[in-house]
């Protein structure tokens, strides 16, 4: 479980994010949703520690990430896998190495269980023949793949995706929201999924946290979101024709 | 200044948190070949016209019946070996390996792919930009001698060819008057035109924010600011050392 409190984060004089708390639990998708622009990406950054926020606290299963000593910190970020926006896998590794990469620089294992758990590991994202390819001759559903690959193969106990299915077909988004959702459900990982799109809600939404201008306004499962009673949420949720006709 | 300061901290990251010598050993072996082995034939091409154009040019302002023949290929000598193996060189090195250092770090950076080294526990400036550096220091010292060799051929080449002095007395003019303190300056200058272009190009690429526009700004601020440098850095050093 991940429990963030009252994280606040501004750049120059611009207020990104405004007092943020909330959990985040483990064997769930948990879910970050709001348009674009409202310090989604932010928050994620500074649950995982790339941006740090001015003030607030977040803590891992009760560790305490932001005040922690250096130590503790990459002790902890050794258990975080994520998925980046645009994947970003390195460009001059092939997909194989570029999955064993966290294999190599955080554990001692043998080549051997390397190239087992690498081989597992793209079985799991169902790819196959692929360990040879360069991250520019994949296709960016393949490319979200492997980074899914990548984040799970060191076995974490956090994993988090920022926008797992933008740029891809309604189609692909929906095989890889439901592959980040059994991963999840299998190793009871604490998963942090941020989005914008409502067809993940629908799919896997099981806890949603509503973000609008750096503020939380509505936290719930995807059952209740149609009746939240948050305006902001409701032009958000109802935005398409489709949802219209529901509402 | 405050970027300087920006700049110091940066380099001081470099130092803490490292990861195992082996996996560095690699790293420094795969930029060495970027750094060094693909510069060679920039160099080689550069070094030998250099050789030739200043042979050429020597000759044709020393007319006087008074000066000897073999004070030109003396005039050679000095010249590449005080000034253009290494700071000629070092802007061609700022333009090809300068740029293509930040041209890589700042798209890893608008890729998110440092990013993704930082989530991982790993101290992206070290593993990134200390083999960069390592290798510099190691390659381009190299890449300065086998300049000042190539110049010099170059230029015995060209006399060979139009005639301009003989090989005997360009080859008595290389060996005469020869101080050696000379090539432990072109080597010191060395050293420190490969630390400046690596350790400015790494951080204007490392330190690029916004899209790809970013990444060819950066490369080209990393070239810029690494040639006034170097151009700087060997006027302090003339004062320091020659003066
Ligand atoms: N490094 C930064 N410096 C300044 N402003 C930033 C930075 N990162 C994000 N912002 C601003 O924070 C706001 C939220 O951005 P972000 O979290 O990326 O939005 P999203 O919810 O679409 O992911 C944006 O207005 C953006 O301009
Ligand atoms: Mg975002």
């Amino acid at each position: 479980m991940i429990e963030i409190i009252d994280v606040k984060k501004s750049f120059k004089e611009k207020d990104v994010l405004n007092g943020i708390s909330g959990t985040f639990d483990a064997g769930k998708c948990n879910l970050i949703i709001g348009s674009s622009g409202t310090g989604k990406s932010v928050l994620l950054k500074c649950i995982v520690g790339l941006i740090k926020p001015d003030s607030g606290q977040i803590l891992f299963d009760n560790r305490d990430f932001t005040s922690g000593d250096k130590e503790s910190q990459t002790e902890i970020r050794r258990e975080i896998g994520m998925l980046f926006q645009g994947s970003a896998l390195f460009d001059s590794k092939n997909v194989e190495q570029n999955i064993m990469f966290p294999l190599d620089v955080l554990t001692n294992m043998s080549k051997e269980e390397k190239i087992e758990r690498v081989n597992f590991c793209l079985d799991r994202v169902g790819l196959a023949n692929v360990n040879d390819k360069m991250p520019s001759e994949i296709s960016g559903g393949m490319k979200k793949r492997v980074g899914i690959a990548r984040a799970i193969v060191n076995k974490p106990n956090y994993l988090f995706c920022d926008e797992p299915n933008s740029g891809l077909d309604p189609q692909t988004s929906m095989v890889i929201d439901e592959l980040i959702n059994e991963i999840t459900k299998e190793y009871g990982i604490t998963t942090v999924v941020v989005t914008h799109d409502m067809n993940s809600v629908i799919e896997i939404g099981e806890k949603v946290m509503y973000l609008y201008k750096g503020h939380k306004l509505w936290e719930g499962s995807n059952e209740d979101i149609t009746n939240s009673g948050v305006k902001e949420l409701d032009d958000f949720v109802f935005a398409n024709r489709m949802m219209k006709k529901f509402r | 200044m405050k970027s300087l300061g920006k700049f110091l901290i940066f380099t001081g990251q470099m130092f803490v948190r490292r990861e195992s010598f082996k996996t560095y050993l690699s790293l420094v072996l795969d930029e060495c070949i970027k750094v060094g082995f693909n510069s060679l034939f920039i160099v080689t091409i550069v070094s030998v016209f250099m050789g030739a154009v200043v042979t050429v040019q020597t000759a044709y302002n020393l007319v006087s019946p008074f000066i000897p023949d073999y004070v030109i290929s003396l005039v050679v000598r000095d010249m590449t070996v005080l000034e253009l193996s290494p700071t000629i060189i070092a802007i061609v090195y700022a333009g090809k390996v300068g740029s293509n250092i930040a041209g890589e770090l700042g798209t890893m950076r608008i890729t998110e792919q440092i990013d993704a080294l930082e989530v991982m526990g790993i101290n992206s400036t070290s593993y990134l930009v200390l083999p960069k550096i390592i290798a510099s220091l190691l390659m381009y010292p190299m890449l300065v001698i086998m300049s000042g060799f190539l110049c010099i051929y170059g230029g015995y080449l060209t006399s060979l060819a139009t005639g301009i002095i003989s090989g005997h007395d360009y080859i008595y003019g290389i060996r005469y008057e020869f101080i050696e303190f000379n090539i432990a300056f072109a080597l010191i200058k060395a050293f420190v035109f490969a630390l400046l272009v690596a350790s400015i190009s790494a951080y204007k690429g490392y330190f690029t924010t916004g899209g790809a526009l970013e990444v060819g700004k950066s490369s080209t601020a990393a070239v810029t600011n690494s040639c006034i440098a170097i151009l700087l850095a060997d006027y302090l050093l003339a004062q320091l050392l020659l003066a």
